[in-house]
């Protein structure tokens, strides 16, 4: 999994208490008649800010950005973009400009009318026009393109004139619908770090909407995880990934074993868990405020995990059970493992060296161990 | 079997095309008929074609049912491509299943009962405004308009409805009020099916009997009135003869829009194998 590299610390408004946040959503509620599609979702963006909304099918995400777009409006709640209450502002008039899923392109017209579009509803004159919309295809290096029509480009190069149109205003804030989700998985991935390396070079502040959590790892400078239209986490990639705070962030990011448990040590730098689910007793080197005898879970990632024909000393973190399927996947092989209690867990090893003769095979008795700073505590 | 089977193909289909086409083409023959009955042949001649021009009845006719059918077009397009528009694009409103129900009623509303009614309301409206004045070309356009308007309607409802909504939104979204996008971004979109709906709609004008009839007035006899009033006294071989002429342009018009959008679709074709070829 690619992780962004730019969340160094100097780069995180959201950290800093006096950092002004550039786009606040406060509150907002959007209802269709007795469905709740967006549930009291409050978020701020910083500028400059690559934000991903990452979520299922039907989760709000997408009606969070036409609020925003101002496609429709809240029914409770307040957005500011750059500190204007947006309420009441038709799409029109916001600093806002939008990348669809379809891309919406014109199909009547060219490229470069369709990258000019934008500006001449801002009445800019014709010169500026020009050099704009140049530049604008040369950073997204479509200028041979520019006298074609949407129908004679292929799939990605209509992508680019979609982020080349909306790009062009220069808006305050870039909102990005599923960006990504018409091209094909090698093209993908290269558009991936073009559109990083496009945000950077503009320094427009981006807001994508995805359901892919591999592109919203790879994108965003902060994920926001939502679910049945509430934010359930917003962090970096990292954060999401290593501390998830809850079971369903814990599965939806990535792979994620997870064993039920009660806790029996809670102290302020470890606690202890007894789960009959995993067949051992796990210690967790982080503590967590909750009484003695709560009903936890613990959650461990397939990649922290180590299997091994040889029991290891310690007696926590440490259980054992059957192999029942392998997958090779090339760089890595994925083992199922079936424990006592009947409980499947996922451990992946990466494949260091070629054709080992003694691996790991089906059926084998295995002990699967871990650290104690390998997995999370969750309480809900 | 197979042979069989195609042998049973082919006689269905020259079945069926005799079944459309055998009377269109006896019309034809028989308008280059000498003899003044109809049914009985007597020798070639193209004596009827000179007659047809010699008779100000019939030219005078088909004029106004041109000029009728051409205004009527422009103005069902226009009030069709409105009524389309709201019932495709203005989302779930209150009254919206009656308004479509209204939009479309007089697609499946009896000639006779429309014709009846405008005539009453047209007579009703001179009694009380004055407007308009007797029954003419003006009141058969008019009656013409409401009909052929709710077809515009369902050809632009249609098309509108397989467009891409959002293409509308991205032009508000950057920068276009409500106006101008529907003046540079839908219709331009949307043009081949107002193309096809101001044909129909002429078409249907050019083809109207009942209602024309009805509120018609003296001096406003349409072509197929004139036609219609022919016929019940006996048929005119110079009937044969338009109807040939008739029958000519309309097929010219047909293979001249078939060729049109054949090569359109094969440019489009080659620009999208273009496109892929050298996307690799």
């Amino acid at each position: 999994m690619a992780q962004s590299t730019r969340a160094t610390p100097a780069q995180e408004p959201w950290n800093d208490p006096h950092a002004q946040p550039y786009i606040r959503i406060e509150n907002v509620t959007k209802k269709f008649g007795a469905f709740v599609a967006v549930n009291n979702v409050s978020l701020n963006i910083y500028q400059n800010e690559f934000f991903c909304l990452l979520g299922g099918s039907g989760c709000g995400k997408s009606t969070l950005l036409r609020m925003l777009a101002g496609f429709d409006s809240p029914t409770s709640g307040k957005i500011y973009i750059d500190g204007t209450d947006m309420e009441g502002t038709a799409p029109y008039d916001r600093p806002v400009n939008m990348m669809f899923q379809s891309y919406a392109l014109f199909p009547h017209m060219t490229v470069e009318s369709n990258i000019a579009f934008g500006l001449k509803q801002d009445r800019i004159s014709k010169t500026q026009t020009t050099q704009r919309v140049q530049d604008i295809l040369e950073l997204v290096q479509l200028s041979p393109f520019a006298q074609r029509r949407p129908h004679q480009l292929s799939g990605g190069q209509r992508q680019r004139v979609a982020l080349a149109r909306a790009l062009v205003k220069q808006p305050k804030l870039l909102l990005l619908d599923e960006p990504l989700a018409a091209l094909d998985k090698k093209l993908r991935e290269e558009t991936q770090f073009e559109l990083v390396n496009i945000q950077e070079q503009t320094g427009v502040t981006f807001m994508v909407v995805t359901h892919d959590q591999e592109e919203a790892m790879t994108l965003s400078s902060r994920i926001g995880v939502m679910n049945a239209g509430e934010i359930v986490q917003t962090g970096t990639p990292t954060e999401i990934y290593e501390y998830p705070g809850s079971r369903f962030v814990a599965d939806f990011i990535g792979s994620v074993n997870i064993f039920e448990g009660r806790i029996t040590e809670d102290e302020a730098d470890h606690v202890r868990i007894d789960s009959e689910e995993a067949g051992c007793s796990l210690y967790i080197d982080h503590g967590v405020t909750t009484t003695s005898g709560a009903k936890v879970w613990f959650a461990v990632r397939p990649e922290k995990i180590a299997i091994s024909r040889d029991k290891s000393d310690a007696d926590e973190n440490c259980t054992s059970g059957t192999v029942q399927e392998i997958a090779y996947m090339g760089d890595l092989s994925i083992y199922h493992v079936e424990l006592e209690s009947g409980k499947r867990v996922r451990v992946t090893m990466p494949n260091l060296v070629r054709g080992v003769s003694d691996a790991i095979t089906w059926d084998e008795q295995v002990y699967l161990s871990w650290r104690p700073s390998s997995g999370v505590v969750l309480m809900a | 079997m197979n042979n069989n089977r195609s042998y049973f193909l082919i006689s269905c289909m020259v079945f069926g095309f005799a079944f459309l086409y055998v009377p269109i083409l006896s019309l034809i023959i028989f308008s280059f008929n000498k003899s003044k009955l109809v049914t009985v042949w007597a020798g070639f001649s193209t004596k009827w074609y000179g007659a047809l021009l010699q008779n100000e009845q019939i030219l005078q006719a088909a004029w106004i049912s041109l000029r009728i059918a051409f205004v009527n077009a422009c103005f069902a397009v226009a009030l069709g491509t409105l009524a389309g528009f709201v019932l495709a694009r203005l989302g779930r409103f209150r009254g919206r299943t009656l308004f479509t129900g209204m939009v479309t009623a007089p697609l499946v509303m009896p000639e006779v009962i429309t014709g009846l009614s405008l005539l009453l309301l047209f007579v009703a409206m001179q009694d009380l405004i004055g407007w308009p004045q007797g029954r003419g070309i003006t009141t058969i356009t008019i009656a013409h308009i409401t009909f052929s308007m709710a077809y515009v309607a369902v050809i632009v409802q249609s098309r509108l409805s397989s467009v891409d909504e959002s293409v509308e939104e991205a032009a508000l979204d950057l920068g276009a009020r409500p106006a101008k996008v529907f003046f540079v971004i839908t219709l331009p979109i949307i043009a081949p099916a107002l193309v096809s709906g101001w044909l129909l709609a002429f078409t249907m004008s050019l083809d109207d009997l009942v209602i024309a009839s009805f509120v018609s007035g003296p001096g406003s006899s349409t072509l197929p009135m004139v036609v219609f009033s022919k016929v019940r006294l006996g048929v005119s071989p110079e009937i044969n003869a338009l109807a040939s002429i008739i029958v000519l342009l309309v097929s010219m018009g047909v293979i001249a829009a078939g060729y049109l959008m054949h090569r359109q679709q094969k440019i489009r074709q080659r620009d999208i194998q273009f496109a892929i070829a050298a996307n690799k």
